[in-house]
């Protein structure tokens, strides 16, 4: 029976608290009686027999009909997917998603089905390599539909391939993938590894233009969505459901597939990072030095190429699939069922250990940018009604933050880094001054749809992710970060934990309270 | 290539004579335990890993292709594979998953491969070989069988009861569905591809080249399901992953869900016909060769 989260209060017994610091670990002391480190619940059991549960899903589907009778011969069927952000670690083979596509193909090929196409739903994310692909979709997939064309990833920036379906009621304009929105069904298969995942945020985001996308992916959205987890009380969501309503209204019919994880985020042989630290044995101990000592010997670059190695031995707990709202229902429940921990309050500081990896830097570098995304747009978000910092409190943030870039994967971040935050760091100013320009530059747009480059507004995005953050707090430190890539992000640098604690008590006084998300295994602080 | 055949090899036995009765510790009632003794497994597993694994994959370059179909499995399974090779059990163990790899038993047999004591001693080592007969499941076998599946050992059984004469699948027997259907435990569908091209049946020269291992998804008796309609899903998944090799998944699917699978037991024509349609098989698989010598 796996345990559910816990948040430990710190006393002087406590041993050193395990911290992220990118490819990297740290052992912090916190301060005794008034800190708290909250881990997240033990993974739930994996579901018996997935690919038998799928199809049990796609029969029994809810709200909606079972599968098999929505396909028939010579009909338009598409068949749209998650993009590399998903899942976090990248998961071992199978990917939920070659299971789920197997299972829809399957069906379809009993219909007699020929015209079938599939598109990764990228939204202005970078296009995947084969061996990506491969890896999300599984060979046989692969294999059956890419020579021939039939394997696409949506391209936001061609005329031809877009569709405009209308403008919501709050003026916002959906214009979605054109072979998805004309074909007599389209079945989106996701992966839901967090609750923001899913509804109609994958048609309405993953398939949209920047034309759309705008609608929703601004400061104004961003700062009045809290958080991101908690749909109710996420502008960003309501945006992403009038749209999707919208679609279904103009005809588009959707029949979505969603999935959940358990939280097994790292292999057995470092099955430290999924345990509290007294409970780690022998074994893990020796794992932990010869694992740091190691990487404090390795080349960034071969330490980057060891962490991005990892594959999460991630297993399915759920599958739903049916009518969009009554799917992500249930699966949001799941989701929550993993990763909720209740909190009591909040604390004047938050200390938050920053991994490896966040969505848009899979086989790639996590730049400042992403340091700052990771930090104030997803962990810190990583709640449910209130932060678990007050307003006005302190962020210290840990992870190297080097001044390096992968100018395949973020030639505009680069520009963005150099030339916007130079100027300001203020979300509204950079959206008012910067954004359109870098959103219609032709060069950042043949980049993204020849290559393996972001869409040109991505970093913009990256920072208004962050901005209910940055007006939330009065501070924010990282520790151990090039001080002068901190510095151009805006934020203070600090050698230690203990240097920035005591940085922080300009803001926060002599003795505040701390709160350390023991993140990842990712989970949902639930503060009171 | 031509084997050795009679008078310079032991003459075929015709099917029409009575065999004489096997000497009781051969054949059926060869006790095969002493080959699941530790010191026996610990000596089989350094043969596999240290000598057999290496050699395979010098001489058969596997492929193993649809793993990911069985990772969700956690229980006991039997493998049920297409023959055509002495190669395709070792090739099979030699590619399985540990998990099953170290705790797999291999249906062999007992008129040939438990026929003389050191034979008998030498498959008993190097597969875990257990005897069984090819047509049917004698009640002899079926217990020893039994029982091992209900200890927690997996089974790799050939369910065309021999090697194929002439690279064409055989009808299919029924013990492996049989087995599936009274033990409840998955069969796993598995297609060998290559192994004829390095040691045919009657070929006593190893012609090293390249192999490829798909694994299907397993198949689940359910209660009460007959043992006849379970064979013939069992044959019916080892064509198409035969065909899924020789066209690309979705295709394969399609041709299955309209029941239009080529048949793993080729053209009905004879002679020639069947062995040049074996070698457009091939040819639709992208490794044709010339057929005329330059």
């Amino acid at each position: 029976m796996p345990r559910p989260g816990f948040v430990l209060e710190v006393d002087r017994s406590t041993p050193p608290i395990l911290t992220w610091h990118g490819e990297g670990f740290r052992l912090e002391k916190l301060p005794a009686g008034r800190s708290r480190v909250i881990y997240a619940p033990e993974p739930l059991e994996p579901l018996g027999d997935p690919d038998e549960e799928i199809r049990q899903a796609l029969l029994n589907p809810l709200d909606c009909d079972p599968l098999p009778t929505l396909l028939f011969p010579g009909m338009r069927l598409t068949i749209a997917f998650d993009d590399i952000s998903l899942p976090l670690p990248p998961m071992r083979r199978p990917d939920n998603r070659q299971r789920a596509l197997e299972a829809v193909l399957d069906l379809a090929a009993a219909a007699g089905v020929d015209d079938v196409v599939l598109i990764c739903a990228l939204a202005l994310h970078r296009r995947m390599t084969e061996a990506e692909l491969r890896h999300a979709v599984g060979d046989r997939v692969y294999d059956a539909f890419a020579p021939s064309g039939r394997l696409l990833q949506h391209d936001a920036e061609d005329p031809n391939a877009l569709v405009h379906l209308g403008v919501t009621d709050q003026g916002e304009d959906v214009e979605i993938n054109k072979r998805a929105a004309e074909s007599d069904l389209l079945v989106y298969v996701n992966i839901n590894l967090v609750a923001m995942d899913g509804g109609h945020k994958s048609v309405a985001t993953g398939l949209a233009s920047y034309r759309s996308l705008r609608h929703h992916h601004n400061v104004r959205t961003m700062r009045h969505s809290r958080s991101f987890m908690d749909q109710d009380h996420s502008e960003l969501h309501s945006s992403n459901w009038r749209m999707g309503r919208l679609i279904a209204a103009s005809g588009v019919r959707v029949f979505q597939i969603e999935t959940t994880l358990n939280n097994d985020a790292f292999p057995s042989q470092m099955g430290f990072l999924q345990k509290r630290e007294w409970e780690w044995t022998a074994r893990d101990r020796a794992t932990y030095l010869a694992t740091t000592r190691s990487l404090a010997l390795a080349p960034p670059r071969t330490a980057r190429s060891i962490f991005q190695a990892i594959k999460a031995p991630h297993s399915m707990t759920s599958v739903h699939a049916g009518e969009v709202e009554a799917v992500h229902r249930a699966t949001t429940a799941m989701v929550y069922r993993q990763q909720l921990v209740p909190v009591e309050g909040q604390t004047d500081i938050a200390v938050f250990g920053l991994p490896h990896l966040c969505p848009y830097n899979v086989n790639s570098i996590m730049n400042p940018i992403l340091v700052m995304c990771m930090g104030l747009g997803y962990l810190f978000n990583l709640y449910r009604g209130k932060p678990i910092v007050r307003e006005g409190g302190v962020a210290i943030l840990s992870h190297p933050t080097p001044w390096a870039f992968n100018p395949v994967h973020h030639p505009s971040y680069i520009d963005f880094f150099e030339e916007v935050l130079a100027d300001t760091t203020d979300p509204v100013e950079i959206e008012k001054n910067y954004e359109e320009r870098f959103a219609t530059d032709e060069w950042y747009r043949h980049l993204y749809r020849t290559g393996h480059a972001y869409h040109g507004v991505h970093p913009f995005y990256m920072w208004y992710w962050g901005a209910h953050a940055l007006e939330h707090l009065a501070r924010v430190i990282i520790v151990a970060g090039s001080p002068r890539a901190v510095r151009r992000l805006g934020f203070s640098p600090a050698s230690t934990l203990q240097d920035a604690l005591e940085m922080a008590s300009d803001v926060v006084g002599r003795d505040p309270t701390i709160s350390h998300l023991h993140c990842p295994p990712i989970m949902i602080a639930d503060v009171e | 290539m031509i084997g050795r055949v009679f008078p310079l090899a032991r003459p075929t036995w015709p099917g029409s004579v009575p065999r004489p009765p096997v000497r009781k510790a051969l054949g059926l009632a060869y006790d095969t335990d002493w080959a699941r003794s530790p010191g026996a497994r610990a000596g089989r597993a350094a043969v596999r890993d240290l000598v057999a694994a290496p050699l395979l994959k010098v001489i058969a370059a596997p492929e193993t292709r649809g793993l990911d179909r069985i990772s969700h499995l956690d229980e006991p399974a039997i493998f049920a594979a297409n023959h055509a090779s002495h190669l395709d059990a070792p090739l099979i163990v030699s590619v399985l998953p540990a998990r099953w790899r170290d705790e797999l038993f291999v249906g062999g047999a007992a008129d040939y491969f438990f026929d003389t004591r050191v034979k008998a001693a030498t498959f008993a080592f190097l597969l875990n070989a257990v005897p069984i007969e090819r047509q049917r499941v004698s009640r002899q076998s079926a217990r020893v069988v039994e029982t091992l599946l209900g200890d927690g050992w997996s089974m790799l059984i050939f369910p065309e009861g021999g090697r194929s004469p002439d690279g064409w699948g055989q009808p299919h027997t029924r013990g492996a569905a049989w087995l599936a259907s009274r033990t409840g435990l998955p069969i796993v569908p598995v297609h060998v591809e290559g192994t004829r091209r390095i040691l045919a049946k009657g070929s006593r020269t190893l012609r090293p080249g390249s192999t490829v291992v798909t694994f299907g998804r397993p198949l689940r008796p359910g209660a009460g399901t007959d043992a006849r309609a379970l064979a013939a899903d069992l044959e019916q998944a080892i064509a198409a992953l035969a065909d899924e090799l020789g066209s690309d998944w979705y295709t394969a699917r399609r041709r299955a869900a309209a029941g239009t699978t080529p048949p793993l037991t080729g053209p009905e024509s004879r002679g020639w016909r069947r062995a040049w349609a074996l070698d457009e098989r091939a040819g639709r698989r992208g490794r044709a060769r010339d057929r005329w010598p330059r």
